[in-house]
């Protein structure tokens, strides 16, 4: 927090000398959602996990995905019993003989990749349909909101199921499926923002001085637009990832060579009536963790960046 | 009126047709049946009069177009691994995917609507404070997980409920039903709950804002001043006032919970349309994956049809707008 307020006050200093004196917006909002002390822990727990995930190779003490080293032997061993190699398998191993933490923290990578891959293409193309409907109107507009309504009466698992069948396994699929289901929410949220902004006089005068229409959208328009679209960003990552593990429960998405969470939960669904529970509890809670962190903030965010509710 | 609900029949019945093309086109693209139906050692002469006996030989277009009237007679092909039409394999294991829907949607509004309330009258008590982190919990928690985990706890450790299956049903009006008899019913149970979790957190959310909402009108003022007790006017006219929101929003829910069941049949082995769809992706029927969808897209179809139309009703204004545009 110190260092935060450091880093604040240094680079208030060149227009203001008195930092308290004159709040900037972003530090208002800083006060704001650290006034929320579970917030704050989310986020905290969503670096430190991102961390992990993009340091992976250098963190876990076996690498999963060596078939050299990973052997049937070692399979089903319980939490804290030493592997062949003599490594010690803190939360036990799974079906194939893998070291639960390694897999877990590579799992984590590919759900946390994948969820947030996903949600960044989605948004930008959500963005573009968005805008473009918004800044547009009359029949464009029509169109694409009709498009967007009939895609999300049809629920999220369903529509990424049947294309998942449809393209087969595979991160790039996956990636495809989420987007496919996602793009539609941020769509109708930036067109809902974005036609409330242009009708205000800086979009006016933008038009009066003769700007183009892409200047305009992308200059103007899209910043003002931004707030609403961050927090649907963070619950869409959060419900990308859910879905993502959803669908490798059921067999589809991620293949079984590069297992994300929800793969590694459903191998250990397998052993879980002989009361091995450690092979689908332990993913289980490293993505509830993800997940709940993740909504934490979004949650928060919702409240501090809604104008509605603003002091 | 009568021109509103034209005009949306005819929309919906556009919205089917796209969907089935989508539908046919997507499926028609997976795998090949024929690999899985004929033997080892069948002869390529056998293979040919197989893929004949399909039409699988004729071009894309072709096969769309008998599907189609096929699909008007009611025949939505038959599966390749029973043998038997796909549309009474389905609706033979309807009656199971409604009944845990049902039972889902009915603890989702038994429990969410007075935790929500409570959480939306004492918004600063300990007791709100939790209900709102739980409904939070409800939000993330990945529904197959969370069924597994149950199953650990109730069934493996605990043994107090059975982790698979459906257990004794009796016929009810023609239809399975399983949640009257004590076996039955301890068989619904976790299946349900666990189904029954999303909603029953959206419904508190729901609840809290609308009673938040209710609290600060004039109506519930008037009512405090003309001495009312607090019981009757939370009974009375708040719960009035917030079941609109909560209604509309679980009949539109709904399908929704068909849909998921995907999941929590596949995590309780339970024997509906959902496991029924998911054993038909890993052995390539098509014509069952095909069905299942067509259904699902008529359901879908029709709730937002029936809510359209309801809401017209409520709300002259939506019927209005719609046909000056």
């Amino acid at each position: 927090m110190t260092s935060i307020d450091q880093h604040l006050s240094d680079t208030d200093e060149a227009g203001h000398t008195e930092c308290d004196a004159v709040e900037s917006p972003f530090r208002r909002f800083l006060s704001d959602f650290c006034e929320s002390k579970l917030a704050v822990l989310g986020f905290v727990v969503i670096v430190s996990i991102t961390v992990v995930a993009i340091f992976a190779p250098l963190l876990t003490p076996t690498d999963p995905y060596d078939l050299t080293t990973v052997t049937i032997l070692d399979s089903r061993l319980a939490p804290g019993e030493a592997m062949i190699s003599g490594t010690i398998a803190y939360l036990g191993t799974d079906g194939a003989g893998r070291d639960m933490v390694s897999a877990m923290i590579y799992g984590l990578r590919i759900s946390l990749g994948v969820g947030i891959g996903s949600g960044i293409i989605a948004m930008m193309i959500g963005i573009s349909f968005g805008l473009l409907s918004a800044y547009a109107g009359g029949r464009i507009d029509g169109i694409f909101m009709r498009i967007v309504d009939i895609q999300l009466s049809f629920p999220a698992i369903l529509v990424a199921l049947v294309l998942l069948v449809t393209l087969g396994k595979g991160v790039d699929k996956t990636i495809i499926a989420l987007v496919v289901v996602q793009w539609a929410y941020y769509a109708r949220t930036i067109r809902g923002t974005a036609l409330v902004e242009r009708r205000r006089e800086y979009i006016e005068s933008a038009v009066c001085l003769g700007l183009s229409k892409n200047r305009i959208m992308f200059r103007h328009l899209l910043p003002n637009c931004i707030a609403p679209m961050i927090v649907v960003g963070t619950m869409q990552v959060a419900h990308a990832i859910s879905l993502e593990a959803t669908l490798s429960f059921l067999g589809l998405g991620m293949p079984q060579t590069e297992p994300s969470l929800g793969r590694l939960i459903s191998n250990g669904f397998e052993y879980i009536l002989s009361g091995k529970y450690w092979i689908s509890v332990f993913p289980g809670l490293a993505l509830l963790i993800t997940i709940v962190s993740i909504n934490l903030v979004g949650d928060r965010l919702r409240d501090v960046l809604n104008p509605r509710l603003q002091k | 009126m009568s021109v509103f609900i034209i005009r949306r029949l005819m929309q919906s019945g556009v919205v089917v047709i796209i969907m089935s093309f989508i539908v046919f086109s997507g499926v028609f693209l997976i795998g090949d049946p024929v690999e899985i139906l004929v033997s080892d050692d069948a002869d390529q002469e056998e293979r040919e009069e197989m893929i004949k006996s399909m039409g699988l030989d004729k071009p894309f277009l072709v096969q769309y177009g008998i599907f189609i009237s096929k699909a008007l007679r009611g025949n939505l092909g038959e599966s390749f691994v029973f043998n038997e039409p796909a549309l009474l394999l389905i609706l033979d294991r309807m009656p199971a995917t409604m009944e845990l829907a049902i039972v889902a949607l009915l603890i989702a509004i038994i429990f969410g609507i007075p935790l929500g309330v409570w959480a939306g009258l004492k918004p600063d008590s300990w007791v709100s404070k939790s209900i709102m982190t739980g409904s939070i919990l409800g939000f993330s928690l990945p529904t197959f997980w969370v069924g597994i985990m149950m199953i650990l706890l109730f069934a493996v450790m605990l043994g107090w409920l059975p982790s698979t299956g459906r257990g004794d049903v009796q016929i009810i009006l023609g239809m399975p039903i399983s949640i009257f008899s004590w076996d039955g019913f301890s068989h619904v149970l976790m299946p349900a709950v666990n189904l029954a979790l999303f909603k029953l957190s959206m419904v508190i959310r729901l609840a809290r804002a609308g009673t938040r909402e209710v609290m600060h009108q004039d109506y519930i003022k008037f009512a405090k001043a003309k001495g009312l007790q607090e019981s009757r006017i939370i009974l009375v006219h708040v719960l009035k006032n917030i079941l609109i929101p909560v209604v509309t929003v679980l009949g539109l829910e709904f399908g929704g919970l068909v849909a998921f069941s995907v999941v929590t049949e596949t995590v309780f082995a339970w024997p509906g349309m959902g496991k029924l769809l998911i054993d038909s992706i890993g052995l390539l029927d098509r014509p069952i994956i095909v069905a299942y969808l067509m259904i699902i897209v008529f359901l879908f179809v029709f709730i937002n049809l029936v809510v359209d139309i309801m809401y017209s009703i409520l709300d002259p204004r939506v019927r209005l707008q719609d046909v000056k545009s």
